[in-house]
């Protein structure tokens, strides 16, 4: 029988959400073209990780090896390529994460599978694989389809697919020997890193104000500052002001950054990138302040406002600041 | 350190991009492609972190700094800005048969073009602002046979290896050694983008463009282009809309009442 890999992604002891969409994913492609759903589960003492995924599985083959503890990409690569070539799985599902980027294409290139990344679908249809990915900063959609082959590689977007429960499948659990000889002598794994927090946690406010790249300059940013201290808010910001060095990393909003759920999330001069939308979705409401009535923000918020913040901004804490006194 | 002995050969890698991130687009009649015509054109943002951090290196530890990017003759506006800011050479490769490449015909094009060149370590984004398909870096790595390194946020160059740090998701980072010659891919925020000076537009005349194309590379036709790639586009098409906002209408004073009756109703303010 044919199968469909899964890669399963974890950190610190623990299994990541993307394993479990991917899972949910790689279960409805598997019973539509009658395939079996394999996870394939790379780490050093993770046996425990191993019976939840049987659970979801068909079976679970782990190379358990010591210089597999942390992700280490050309270690990974070496052992994955190896199941792959054996195996021969028409597709093999990795996540489009930090693990997932590092991965993937060096894996597809090593293989010569055709390789689509940050997919927010994936189907076979007729032989072919077809996939739909996000192009300008989620401002359009694409569907292609991969050159016909025997194996297939596609990176799925997390937080794309909802993961889903179902009654344990009891899959076999397989241990596979290690290929690996010796460390990856040109790459080598020190620590993990973690800033410092500092003094505002975004993450137990009520209310944010959230900037983004439509503030355009530094000088700008008391217009947000003085809107959230009308509310009673505090201030936070999509990537682009912080790699601009103009609030500090604790106050980034998005997959790199804090993930947040306050009462009300109010998105300024921020386009809604997936990045973004994925680290405060979940806020009660969101409202956003756009000049592009087509950006991807919208199809976040509650509330819109297409209009030019500039305007829109102080004209609104004047407003709340008339209803306090 | 020496500069003489550390010194370093760094090849940047750069896409010429449209900027959409606070532009309205729209897809083009054929369905495979957006309209460009309105749009302004420059350094995709990822490579403008990554020339940064190739001439940052050069200035500490000495060497040159070639860029190369893969494109149209528009592309040379984004080559000049690379040497205006500190690049010595810059290359463009393009050929008509170029056209239609994938992220990984793109990386072989990249890769004819570089393994004859000295290197001790390839800059790059992580990804492109327009197809995102974050995979040239680590493909074109895979091919010269040398480690990578994607997602990059700190570069410290050390005795024959760098110490670099790695963006992981929530904030974390993780910190690698990785021997040289090496690749690194670049995200952004890793430094500050220096601005152009006039001195450096003047500089910038003096120094080289060399353009090659399919033949100087080395390359057949069929090993690029739509031929060579991995990815067909079938159709591009604006995202349907599954949940819209209520957009909020009217005058300024309007729509901020509106926005203030929201946030009473629901017992904020």
């Amino acid at each position: 029988m044919k199968e469909i890999f899964v890669l399963a992604e974890h950190r610190r002891g623990e299994l990541r959400d993307v394993t479990f969409e991917m899972l949910t994913k790689g279960r409805e492609l598997s019973q539509k073209t009658n395939m079996d759903l394999t996870a394939v589960l790379l780490g050093y003492n993770v046996k425990e990780f191993a019976k939840k995924l049987a659970d979801q599985t068909k079976r679970v083959l782990i190379v358990d090896d010591a210089r597999l503890e942390n992700f280490n990409a050309e270690a990974y690569q070496k052992v994955l390529s190896n199941l792959i070539s054996e195996r021969k799985p028409p597709l093999t599902l990795i996540g489009h994460t930090a693990f997932g980027v590092d991965l993937a294409p060096s894996l597809a290139t090593e293989l010569n599978a055709p390789l689509a990344t940050d997919c927010i679908d994936v189907d076979f249809e007729e032989e072919k694989l077809v996939v739909v990915r996000q192009v300008y900063g989620g401002k359009v959609n694409v569907k292609a389809s991969l050159r016909k082959s025997d194996s297939y590689i596609v990176t799925l977007r997390p937080a794309t697919f909802e993961a889903q429960q179902v009654e344990p499948l009891g899959g076999e659990i397989t241990e596979v020997p290690s290929p690996l000889k010796e460390d990856i002598p040109y790459k080598k794994f020190i620590e993990y890193f973690e800033a410092p927090a500092g003094e505002v946690d975004i993450t137990a406010a009520d209310i944010l104000v959230s900037v983004g790249r439509g503030i355009k300059e530094a000088d700008n940013m008391p217009i947000v500052e003085k809107l959230a201290k009308a509310l009673g808010g505090v201030v936070s910001c999509s990537r682009p002001i912080v790699d601009k060095g103009w609030l500090p990393s604790d106050r980034q909003v998005g997959t790199s950054g804090k993930t947040v759920k306050p009462k009300l999330y109010i998105a300024i001069g921020i386009s809604g990138a997936f990045q973004h939308v994925s680290g405060m979705k979940n806020s009660d409401i969101i409202i956003a302040i756009n000049k592009d009535p087509k950006a991807p923000i919208f199809r976040a918020a509650d509330y819109g406002v297409v209009e030019d913040l500039f305007k829109v901004v102080p004209t609104l804490t004047d407003k709340i600041l008339e209803g306090k006194a | 350190m020496d500069k003489e002995e550390n010194r370093m050969d760094i090849i940047v890698c750069v896409k010429h991009v449209p900027e959409t991130a606070e532009a309205e687009i729209t897809v083009s009649p054929g369905g495979k492609s957006i309209n460009t015509e309105d749009l302004v054109f420059d350094i995709n943002e990822w490579d403008d972190y990554a020339l940064e951090e190739a001439v940052l290196l050069k200035e500490k530890l000495g060497g040159a700094v070639t860029a190369i990017t893969v494109g149209p003759q528009d592309a040379d506006s984004t080559l000049r800005k690379c040497l205006a800011r500190g690049a010595d050479k810059a290359i463009r490769l393009t050929d008509k048969a170029f056209e239609g490449s994938d992220a990984f015909a793109t990386a072989k094009i990249l890769h004819k073009a570089i393994k004859d060149l000295p290197f001790d370590i390839i800059l790059t984004g992580t990804q492109a602002g327009d197809d995102g398909y974050a995979q040239v870096s680590v493909v074109l790595a895979e091919l010269l046979g040398i480690p990578h390194v994607t997602m990059v946020k700190k570069v410290e160059p050390k005795e024959g290896f760098m110490r670099v740090n790695r963006e992981l998701e929530g904030g974390l980072q993780e910190v690698l050694e990785v021997k040289l010659p090496a690749l690194l891919a670049v995200q952004t925020g890793i430094n500050e983008p220096r601005y152009v000076s006039i001195m450096g537009i003047r500089k910038a005349r003096e120094k080289e463009l060399k353009v090659l194309g399919l033949a100087d590379l080395g390359l057949k036709e069929e090993e690029v282009g739509g031929c060579g790639s991995w990815i067909t586009v079938e159709k591009m098409f604006i995202p349907p809309v599954e949940k819209e906002a209520e957009i909020l209408t009217g005058g300024l004073d309007e729509v901020s009442a509106k926005i203030v009756e929201i946030i009473k109703s629901k017992g904020l303010v």
